[in-house]
């Protein structure tokens, strides 16, 4: 209050001397004299101030006074203007704001302008091209590498990595039995060491995540040269190794097949997750191309996806047709599914609805001939050499032999023969990199024991995780952001990884370490620069290629396929049997392998499918929860708590949540690995239980048993009510039959209101409240979502979340319902068989009591149900319901079409919120940021600079929500003003539009008449979201065509 | 006015056999006598009460509004219930002395002071929460348009919540001015009456200097009549605007025609059950049987029967509606509403609001004491429920069924209701110690007419 006071008064005194001083430059004429320059009187008179004469003696000649004081008259002045100034300055204290500017500017960085670098993620777990947006030096976003071929489309874990970049749990210095050391001693004591284990020739084991790196592929055999006594294995920590085990028996070369769904007519999927991890994941652009009905009217195509499998997986949420089956019932349907489509014998048969079902798969695949594909996630090499002979059979073009994919390596042979001769005391040393198998193990603490029991343990890790503990030695490497190197992902496709940022710790990669220990004095830039021109880069410059992050080199591969002994296989697969319950593990789209468990967007990302955040659980089917009396509670705000229950399968017992989930197969049960406390991550990050206990021989499916334990666990789940309730009208959606033949208004109406009684479309100007600004000028900017491209991934919503600041609020407050997403995906599951019942149903409800009871019955998901995913953010309406409410004008329109949020004007009423009918605003219940209660990255330093500075973080007690990233279109629209030319279409880009792989989100300038948004603004698929509510969104959907039968 | 004759038939509003000088005194004692044991041990608790509620607002400015059990969907609850509320008590008040007096309804003397005194001190419970359900309740100054440094930054006037303001503050302040007016005479009666020079510094400057001259009077009669011409649209559009905070917005169960009149009715039943539960305990604490007579409690109680049932009928018309509209969204939330997971809630409102005040009907019952007392307190556990039924139950199921979610209050959300509950009642205690609780100056204007002792005197002259 002082302080304004003070700002006031100081305002006011320099408002009234620039007043005065403007007043000077005028000229006030005293006489007529003074137009004459030569007359003496004037001239005299104006180099004279004081014209009369000044008692100057009088005081002067007082020579003692004058001494005695001190203080002239201008010293007095002086003091007093100092003083003044001084009281005032004092009075007003600015906010101090530590930063060291740049003593020598770098060139390419300019303050306020992003720089954009290309470059690889490839952690062994994700492979992905991808374009990193730094600001001032610090990388703050990931996206799309569009340009790359295959591999282009980052998933919500890569979005999110630019984050585990600040993760104050990082390693931040190699260390020597948990004392810190310096990299000379280290490379000098493992040196010492690996050559004592060499000259008694010592077995040592050079354990590496899947690395698909040609360079280091060179050095490690430059490594195993210098000591021949090592041996280099690879390790999944998720496995593939059957499938990789059956191509290799087909086509000879250790690779996975590559799909390509963009032609297909029909998917058979088998226990695959195709467009989840499935094989090392990278499948869901293509499979979103054929998702989406082609061509015109009354001809459309789109591929028909037929989904067997146990657990709910994206893939099963995305299909037509999803059949609940239990893992060793796969192997038979596989069997079955062969034998008919070939026409081959096989004894016994399916139970008649599976059979049905593989009928109907088997009549489809053979009316789409090569365009059919069949996807197989069965660990089993006969199953896998199976699925592989029915895409040789069909003479399938999706699936891609020869373009193999590199990115999964690993051999569970090896590695199982390693942990035997670890346990056995066989070996002298151990070096891990970038695996934790002492967590991701099954007999993990055992393993701990025989590591420190090693001459030599080295644990390469970029945190101090469970390995780096038993080990001898930590060598702290850096995050991929911070390092150089080069991948094979596939069969000519070379990608490149450079550093972004300085590391920020004293840390180095593994590769160089190796070089040193080899006695070469190249660095890993080094070896990967001479080692690309030498033998990758044809005619391509070092330069292009690191500029670009990819190289496609025209490499062909033409395998011949070994026969497959088809025969042998279908009766082995036939034979399988299954009691009692099967476990079926599985990676979460959020979590992946675990290994950025610590990274809080991650954490709070909901699952696609159960909508859960901060946790892993038992899923379980409706039916066996009741059997077992397992059960989900809603608490009386809302939460949702589960049962506990144990889940042994003979040697390890869990005690683990049980969530019941519609779709999972009777008889099996689903447990994501990736969670669980471990070292390396902070408390709050330590949820869920650890799988990987049961992750034994690399098998996904396990026996269990499964007995009920005491007490509730508490979920932070952000959707709370599972079914649509029959609203059709919110995801709108039909059959690719009906949209082929009947009228759009037949399948998607406007709605309409009666006015004098008649009837008329919402949208009409008649039956509108609202005057219609001319919207013809400038930008218009739409978003259009297309409900069959969407498959779900939420790659947006981690887009989202690190383009606009939004505040991680921790399992607790996720708890209350008071989630931050400025971007969801609500995920809806039918409550009778199909959506379209849903819709019947209601509409068949007669009476007052009919619709107690059938509203109570829709509350309730179907045991297999049909899944809609919607993404839901502001929808800009252009009629809002929230801007006509807030009694201060914090919200209102946008000349473009945004609806926009003034943060510094909102006084926190929540009244926009209420009336939201999307309910999409989201309120700062607390302080987020520098609060020790919420210490996610936004309470320390070094979180805090993934921080997107053209974003303001919001304050405790605001409303804040999408704002259509309009950081991001002014950008655009200055700098083509700069640059003094017209906006391309497709420049105008979201954080979610962007980081969309499949295409389904597409943002524009409606009133750029050509772009992509204004056509599909004019399509026969188009609708708003509660259009009958007349808030006329600026966000539009394509209704959800499913390519179901009748 | 005063010498109007009144028939035999109507029963004396004041009873005993009461002097003007009986009437004076009567008033008076409260004042001017000691607080007894009773009194403390009451405005103890009330104060407690007040001090915890101040204590947990005070935590919600300083943490943030996440104390209270709102979320996402939920972002009212018991702040706007408990604002709203406390608003619909506070339409007795005027209701009582400003309609009444136009109508001359004598027996409104009795209780319109208190009444009164009722509503500001509700209104100022009510203003609280609009404030503090703020984020940031420090800015709260910006809804009102007055100059600032902002620029051209002004108030959204399409806002009801803005509307609100100015309904509030109006009605607040005329209420004010009406009851202090009333108030005048009486002050200076106990001035008068005062003999410690304190009290009588005190009560000549609450009392602006009244002489009782003529013109005094006659100045006191007009600025009443002007005053309770200007209260009377009040008590419509108060609550209008506050109905006007729902059914303007989009949401199904608030977006409804019928609010205005069902909320000034409903306002008007919280607000003489509100009279009734305070009264009936002040004319037996403060001996004032013979001015607050069974009669009038009757006469409140009829008004409660009569406003608990045309809100029975706003209910029942809603529901009609519902079904008659043909818009699913609104059928379902009405159906949640008295079926969903808040079916208590509704249920509750449905018997404390509808059922209960039908027992009025049996004049036995509406002039038990003991009943119309416990009814009082049911009417207005009732029209809390309606409040939160309206706010909660509706936002928490709205159109996209994956927002749908429910509301639990934590112990801030409690504390700051029993705070503005103790704070009322501290209020509303130091009053009745320290203000004529009866408009004397009135009552005995009409003590002549309809005095027990005027009237059996003019029986037997005749």
């Amino acid at each position: 209050m002082l302080k304004w006071v003070v700002w006031n008064v100081v305002n006011v005194i320099i408002k009234r001397a620039r007043r005065t001083y403007m007043s000077q430059n005028k000229t006030y004429w005293k006489s007529v004299d003074q137009l004459d320059p030569q007359n003496e009187m004037v001239q005299k008179l104006e180099q004279n101030e004081f014209t009369e004469h000044l008692p100057v003696n009088e005081f002067l000649t007082d020579q003692k006074q004058l001494e005695d004081s001190a203080t002239s008259r201008r010293d007095f002045l002086k003091y007093v203007g100092f003083s003044t100034a001084a009281a005032t300055l004092a009075a007003c204290e600015g906010p101090v704001i530590k930063s060291v500017p740049y003593v020598v500017q770098p060139e390419q960085i300019i303050p306020g302008i992003a720089n954009y670098y290309a470059t690889t993620i490839a952690d062994g777990f994700d492979f992905a091209s991808i374009l990193v947006k730094t600001r001032e030096g610090r990388p703050i976003k990931i996206e799309n590498n569009s340009d790359a071929p295959s591999f282009g489309t980052a998933n919500a874990r890569v979005h999110a990595s630019v984050l585990s970049l600040y993760d104050t749990k990082r390693l931040q210095g190699p260390k020597s039995n948990g004392a810190e050391i310096s990299w000379d001693d280290f490379k000098l004591q493992v040196g010492a060491k690996l050559k004592a284990l060499a000259a008694t020739n010592k077995p040592v084991v050079l354990l590496t995540q899947t690395l698909a790196s040609p360079t280091t592929h060179k050095i490690i055999n430059d490594f195993i040269g210098a000591y021949p006594n090592v041996k280099h294995i690879i390790y999944d920590t998720v496995s593939s190794s059957e499938a990789l085990d059956a191509f290799e028996n087909v086509y000879g070369t250790r690779a996975l097949a590559s799909y390509d769904f963009s032609e297909a007519e029909t998917i058979v999927s088998i226990g695959a997750d195709l467009i989840g991890d499935w094989q090392g994941g990278g499948f869901e652009s293509s499979y979103a191309k054929s998702r989406v009905p082609k061509g015109h009217h009354g001809t459309a195509k789109m591929s028909h996806h037929i989904q067997f499998e146990s657990n709910m997986s994206l893939s099963g949420a995305n299909a037509d047709v999803r059949v609940p089956v239990t893992p060793a019932m796969q192997k038979n349907v596989l069997a079955h599914l062969y034998a008919e489509l070939t026409n081959t014998a096989i004894s016994g048969s399916l139970p008649a609805d599976l059979a049905r079902a593989v009928s109907k798969a088997v009549a489809r695949l053979r009316a789409s001939k090569d365009k059919a594909v069949v996807t197989c996630g069965i660990e089993d090499v006969a199953a896998q050499e199976l699925a592989i002979a029915i895409n040789q059979y069909l003479g399938s073009v999706c699936f891609q032999p020869n373009k193999p994919l590199f990115h999964r390596q690993g051999n569970a042979t090896h590695v199982g023969q390693l942990i035997d001769d670890l346990l056995a005391g066989n070996l002298g040393g151990l070096i891990t990199v970038g695996v934790n198998p002492v967590l991701t193990a099954p007999n993990g603490s055992k393993l701990e024991d025989a590591i420190k029991k090693l001459d030599l343990s080295v644990a390469f890790s970029i945190k101090e995780n469970e390995t780096a503990v038993a080990s001898q030695y930590t060598g702290a490497t850096p995050h991929y952001l911070e390092s150089w190197g080069d991948y094979q992902m596939a069969a000519g496709h070379y990608a490149l990884a450079q550093p972004t940022i300085r590391p920020l710790f004293d840390t180095l990669q593994f590769q160089d370490v190796l070089l040193s220990l080899t006695g070469s004095s190249t660095s890993y830039y080094e070896a990967i620069k001479s080692h690309w021109q030498e033998s990758i880069l044809a005619d391509q410059s070092w330069s292009q290629a690191l500029h670009d992050g990819f190289v496609i080199t025209n490499e062909v591969s033409n395998y011949s396929a070994t026969p497959i002994a088809t025969a042998a296989h279908v009766r082995s697969l036939n034979a399988a049997e299954e009691s009692g319950m099967s476990l079926v593990l599985y990676t979460k789209t959020g979590m992946g392998d675990g290994q950025q468990s610590n990274n809080p967007w991650l954490q709070e990302f909901p699952d696609p499918i159960t909508r859960i955040s901060w946790d892993n659980y038992l899923t379980i089917s409706q039916e066996d929860a009741k059997r077992l009396g397992l059960k989900n509670v809603n608490v009386a705000n809302g939460a949702l708590n589960g049962s506990y229950a144990n889940v042994s399968d003979g040697q390890t017992t869990l005690t683990v949540p049980v969530l019941v989930q519609p779709g999972q197969a009777p008889g099996s049960v689903g447990l994501a690995v990736g969670y669980g406390p471990k070292l390396g991550s902070q408390e709050e990050m330590q949820v869920g239980v650890n799988a990987y206990p049961f992750y034994k021989n690399f098998k996904s499916v396990q026996r269990v048993e499964i007995t009920p334990a005491d007490g509730y666990h508490e979920f932070a789940c952000v959707q709370l009510h599972n079914t649509l309730m029959g609203r059709g009208d919110i995801v709108k959606e039909t059959t690719l039959e009906i949209f082929n033949t009947k009228d759009k208004h037949y399948w998607n109406a406007i709605p309409e209101v009666s006015k004098n009684h008649i009837e008329m479309p919402v949208t009409s100007p008649e039956v509108d409240m609202w005057q219609e600004f001319d919207r013809s000028i400038g930008h218009h900017f739409n978003l259009s979502i297309d409900l069959n491209a969407c498959t779900g991934c939420g790659a947006c919503v981690i887009a989202c979340h690190s383009e606009n600041n939004v505040p991680v609020v921790g399992k607790r407050e996720m708890r209350k319902s008071r989630d931050m997403h400025w971007l969801r995906i609500d995920r809806y599951y039918s409550s009778e068989t199909t959506f379209e019942g849903d819709n019947t149903t209601k509409e068949n409800i007669s009476g007052l009591g009919d619709s107690l009871t059938t509203f109570g019955e829709m509350e309730q998901a179907a045991a297999n149900p049909q899944v809609a995913f919607q993404p839901v953010m502001c929808q800009h309406c252009n009629h809002a319901p929230c801007e006509t409410v807030c009694p201060v004008a914090a919200t209102s329109h946008g000349r473009q079409g945004q609806n926009h949020m003034a943060y510094n004007r909102c006084v926190g009423t929540r009244y926009c919120a209420n009336n939201c009918p999307y309910k999409v605003r989201r309120f700062n219940w607390f302080l987020y940021n520098k609060n020790d209660e919420f210490d996610y990255h936004m309470n320390n330093d070094l979180g805090r600079m993934v921080l997107n500075p053209d974003v303001v973080v919001r304050s405790r007690g605001v409303m804040e929500k999408c704002s259509m990233c309009i950081q991001m279109t002014q950008k655009t629209i200055l700098d083509a003003k700069l640059e003094g030319r017209e906006i391309k279409d497709g420049e105008f880009q979201t954080a979610c539009s962007k980081a969309c792989g499949t295409g389904a989100m597409v943002f524009g300038d409606i009133n750029d008449k050509q772009s992509k948004v204004a056509a599909l603004k004019e399509s026969d698929r188009m609708y708003h979201l509660l259009e009958h509510v007349g808030t006329k969104p600026n966000v539009m959907y394509q209704v959800k065509v499913r390519n179901t039968e009748a | 006015m005063a010498s109007h004759y009144e028939a035999p038939i109507r029963k004396p509003l004041v009873t005993g056999d009461k002097s003007y000088h009986d009437v004076t005194v009567d008033v008076a004692a409260p004042v001017e006598g000691q607080a007894n044991r009773q009194w403390w041990i009451v405005f103890g608790i009330a104060l407690t009460a007040f001090l915890w509620g101040l204590g947990c607002i005070i935590y919600t400015i300083s943490t943030g509004i996440g104390t209270w059990g709102l979320n996402k969907t939920v972002g009212w609850a018991w702040d706007i219930t408990n604002f709203v509320w406390w608003v619909g008590i506070g339409h007795a008040g005027t209701l009582i002395s400003a309609v009444l007096l136009l109508f001359r309804q004598k027996w409104r003397m009795a209780i319109n002071r208190s009444a009164e005194a009722m509503t500001i001190f509700s209104v100022i419970q009510a203003g609280l929460f609009p404030i503090i359900h703020m984020g940031r309740p420090w800015l709260a100054y910006w809804v009102l348009p007055i100059p600032n440094g902002f620029g051209s930054l002004w108030v959204n006037f399409n806002s009801p919540l803005l509307w609100d303001v100015f309904a509030i503050s109006t009605y607040l302040s005329v209420s004010l001015v009406f009851w202090w007016t009333g108030l005048l005479p009486d002050f200076a009666m106990i001035r008068d009456r005062a003999v410690r020079p304190f009290q009588k510094k005190i009560y000549s400057l609450l009392s602006f200097g009244w002489t009782g001259r003529a013109k005094d009077w006659q100045r006191f009669e007009e600025v009443s009549l002007v005053l309770a011409g200007l209260a009377t649209p009040l008590v419509l559009s108060v609550h209008t605007i506050v109905s006007f905070d729902f059914a303007t917005s989009v949401i199904p169960g608030w977006h409804t025609t019928i609010f205005p009149p069902y909320f000034v009715a409903g306002a008007i039943f919280s607000g003489f059950a509100m009279v009734n539960t305070l009264l009936i305990i002040m004319r037996k604490v403060s001996n004032l049987e013979n001015y607050i007579t069974v009669q009038h409690i009757e006469l409140m109680n009829i008004v409660i029967m009569i406003t608990g049932s045309i809100v029975g009928v706003a209910y029942i018309t809603e529901l009609f509606i519902a079904w008659y509209s043909g818009v699913e969204y609104e059928q379902y939330a009405f159906l949640n509403r008295a079926t969903g997971p808040y079916w208590w809630a509704y249920w509750a409102m449905m018997t404390c609001n509808v059922f209960s005040p039908q027992f009025m009907w049996f004049k036995k019952l509406r002039t038990s004491i003991m009943f119309s007392f416990i009814i009082s307190i049911v009417v207005n556990i009732g029209m809390w429920f309606e409040r939160f039924v309206i706010i909660v139950t509706s936002l928490h199921r709205d159109y996209l069924p994956s927002s749908w979610t429910m509301f639990s209050p934590t112990f801030v959300d409690i504390g700051i209701f029993i705070g503005t509950i103790g704070f009322f009642f501290v209020l509303f205690l130091l009053y009745a110690r320290t203000f004529p609780v009866i408009a004397q100056a009135e009552v005995k204007t009409i003590l002549k007419s309809s005095g027990e002792k005027y009237k059996k005197l003019r029986d037997g002259n005749e």
